[in-house]
């Protein structure tokens, strides 16, 4: 599904150039189940950037079934995430003003779909998440793991081939946390590919493969 | 793409969400657009009551002035022409004409009029009785000098409201003889108090038969002729029959002037109108303040939504949907402070109206429509810069950016 070739990613930092990654060659088939770890700045964020369109790389390529999608204008590659991805981000990035129902819908509302389906795709997705009693409550209204619960929802509500998630259990507590992975592993096991960046261990060591990384370079790629 | 109710449910949020940047910039476009209604509306006052007053004139009016005051281009006489007068027959002679509804000569001048010790000068107006109707005048008491022979002048006069009060103070005026001039006459009737017409102070003037003042200034000419058409349709043809008619009468020369009071009022219509659109300019400039405004504190709305505009993008929102959610916040905004301001202006022109009782002041619908639609085309044009700035934000950037 997914193949990264010889990626390098550069940030100018004052004078000096850091390499995020370095000249990363990476396959990642539909269905597994991925973690990614590594101390801060050893590139993993990047990298989940870079896998989910959001950032550009300074060299190499990126085919997402098959499409070279790294060359792909913005409009196009802006499609592209609508349709196959969805993201799960450490700060849930909720709307405050907007409910939970819109909140979980906005990437329907995005594309055009019509008001009915949207409330009935939220609707159903929430209640995948046992977040169904909290509909109308807006995010401030809610605890961290529920807000997770929310955006877990919003990023499958498009059916998605592929999740990303950036430290999903980075700002909750040990109950909560697990509440969460429990969902995304759910989704996995309905054939969607996950991917999850993480400090934790403990959350690393439950995914099927394990990629570990340090200085821009993948330099552990387990599969037990 | 977006829906096109669901780009204005969200932008309508967003207002919402954030009330005291959106009170502020409802505040800039309503002062901006009442300024424009209050203006346009006093302005249009003005002009309205300037054509009231020439309304009071009498209506249907066509003025004859002796003598030839008209630039067209033609050659000299060859011969000196020195303008007729303008006599009582001239005047008379007019109601040939089916147009001509109603003639009335007038003999202007000052004298010294008196009653008892008491002693002013006044002006004089010889006229007919058809100056009642002519002029709409108005009486408090008494009748109006009568319409016998024009040629044989009576000894009679009817006096203005602020000559009664100084002549005869709390005193009866009526049937009492007052001297102008040489000359004695009896108080027949009084003028109603009317208020100024033109610049002439209506209570402060005497009425004789025109016979009796041509005798008084020792003169056979007019002043002038006031004649009123039959009707709005006989204006035009009321214009060149005095002119055919008077011509003829003067050996074949057009040595008149005829002007109508709708050529006079037509020129300050232009003149009133041409200030009050120079007004309304000029309270436009406070809109252009204002979508300066918009435009600042939607760039500081979108370094306070970055997070958000990350998060659209990574939603899969392209860049021009981001653009039109913003350039639809901005118009929303400028729509919702423009109504107010509507509100406010047509509120204040409305209590306007209520202080000046004899001056109407409205905003005329081209001005409300007007400033209500510059608001929203200031609102979209510089809500452009931000919305475009919004969009072109690399989501990781966005994103990753904390608050």
């Amino acid at each position: 599904m997914i193949e990264l070739a010889s990626i390098n990613r550069n940030f100018e930092v004052g004078e000096e150039t850091v390499h995020a990654l370095r000249d990363i060659n990476l396959n990642i088939e539909a269905g597994e189940y991925i973690s990614i770890m590594g101390p801060s700045g050893s590139g993993k964020s990047t990298l989940l950037n870079i896998l989910g369109l959001l950032d550009q790389p300074n060299s190499g390529s990126y085919r997402f079934n098959d499409q070279a999608v790294n060359q792909l204008a913005d409009e196009e590659q802006a499609r592209v995430r609508l349709e196959y991805i969805g993201f799960v981000f450490q700060f849930f990035h909720l709307i405050p003003r907007l409910s939970a129902t819109d909140n979980v819908a906005l990437p329907l509302t995005l594309a055009g779909v019509d008001p009915e389906i949207r409330k009935q795709k939220a609707a159903l997705a929430m209640q995948a998440l046992g977040i169904a009693d909290r509909a109308q409550h807006r995010p401030d209204q809610l605890s961290g793991g529920q807000r997770q619960r929310v955006a877990i929802a919003r990023a499958m509500i498009t059916e998605p081939q592929l999740i990303l998630a950036d430290e999903p259990t980075g700002n909750l507590d040990r109950a909560s946390g697990a509440d969460v992975i429990e969902a995304l592993e759910e989704l996995n096991q309905k054939g969607i590919t996950l991917i999850v960046v993480t400090h934790d261990p403990e959350l690393g060591q439950r995914a099927r493969r394990r990629l570990s990384m340090d200085d821009g370079k993948i330099i552990g790629d387990l599969s037990p | 793409m977006m829906r096109l109710a669901d780009v204005f449910r969200y932008s309508l949020q967003a207002m919402l969400g954030h009330r005291g940047r959106s009170l502020l910039i409802l505040l800039a476009m309503a002062i901006g657009v009442a300024a424009v209604v209050v203006l346009t509306a006093l302005g249009e006052g003005a002009r309205l009551y300037v054509l009231k007053q020439f309304t009071t004139l009498g209506s249907h009016l066509v003025i004859v002035l002796p003598g030839r005051s008209e630039t067209s281009g033609g050659p000299p006489p060859m011969l000196g022409e020195t303008p007729r007068d303008l006599t009582l027959d001239d005047a008379l002679a007019l109601y040939q004409s089916h147009a001509v509804g109603k003639v009335a000569p007038v003999v202007i001048g000052s004298a010294p009029v008196s009653w008892q010790a008491r002693e002013r000068e006044v002006l004089v107006l010889g006229t007919t009785a058809e100056m009642e109707q002519v002029r709409q005048l108005k009486l408090a008491r008494g009748k109006f000098i009568d319409s016998n022979n024009p040629h044989r002048g009576a000894a009679v006069c009817v006096i203005g409201h602020t000559l009664r009060k100084e002549l005869f103070g709390n005193q009866q005026a009526l049937g009492q003889w007052l001297r102008i001039g040489e000359r004695r006459f009896r108080v027949i009737g009084e003028l109603a108090q009317q208020g100024h017409s033109l610049g002439t102070d209506i209570g402060d003037l005497i009425i004789i038969p025109v016979a009796s003042a041509q005798a008084l200034f020792n003169t056979e000419s007019l002043f002038r002729i006031l004649i009123q058409a039959k009707g709005r349709d006989s204006i035009t043809a009321a214009m060149q029959a005095a002119e055919a008619i008077i011509s003829k009468r003067h050996d074949g020369e057009n040595d008149i002037t005829v002007i109508t009071q709708d050529s006079i009022l037509a020129t300050f219509d232009r003149i009133f109108t041409a200030l009050t659109f120079a007004v309304a300019a000029i309270a436009a400039i406070s809109l252009a303040v204002a979508g300066i405004l918009i435009m600042n504190v939607m760039l500081i709305a979108i370094s306070q939504r970055t997070a958000e505009i990350g998060l659209l993008k990574a939603l899969g929102a392209p860049d021009i949907e981001i653009m039109l959610l913003f350039m639809a916040e901005a118009g929303l905004l400028s729509l919702c402070g423009g109504l107010a301001g509507l509100g406010l202006g047509m509120g204040s022109s409305f209590l306007l109206d209520q202080a000046f009782a004899d001056f109407s002041i409205a905003a005329p619908a081209w001005a409300s429509l007007g400033a209500l639609s510059t608001a929203l085309l200031t609102g979209i044009i510089f809500g452009y810069i931000p919305a475009h700035r919004a969009a072109r934000l690399k989501p990781v950037e966005a994103l990753t950016r904390r608050r």
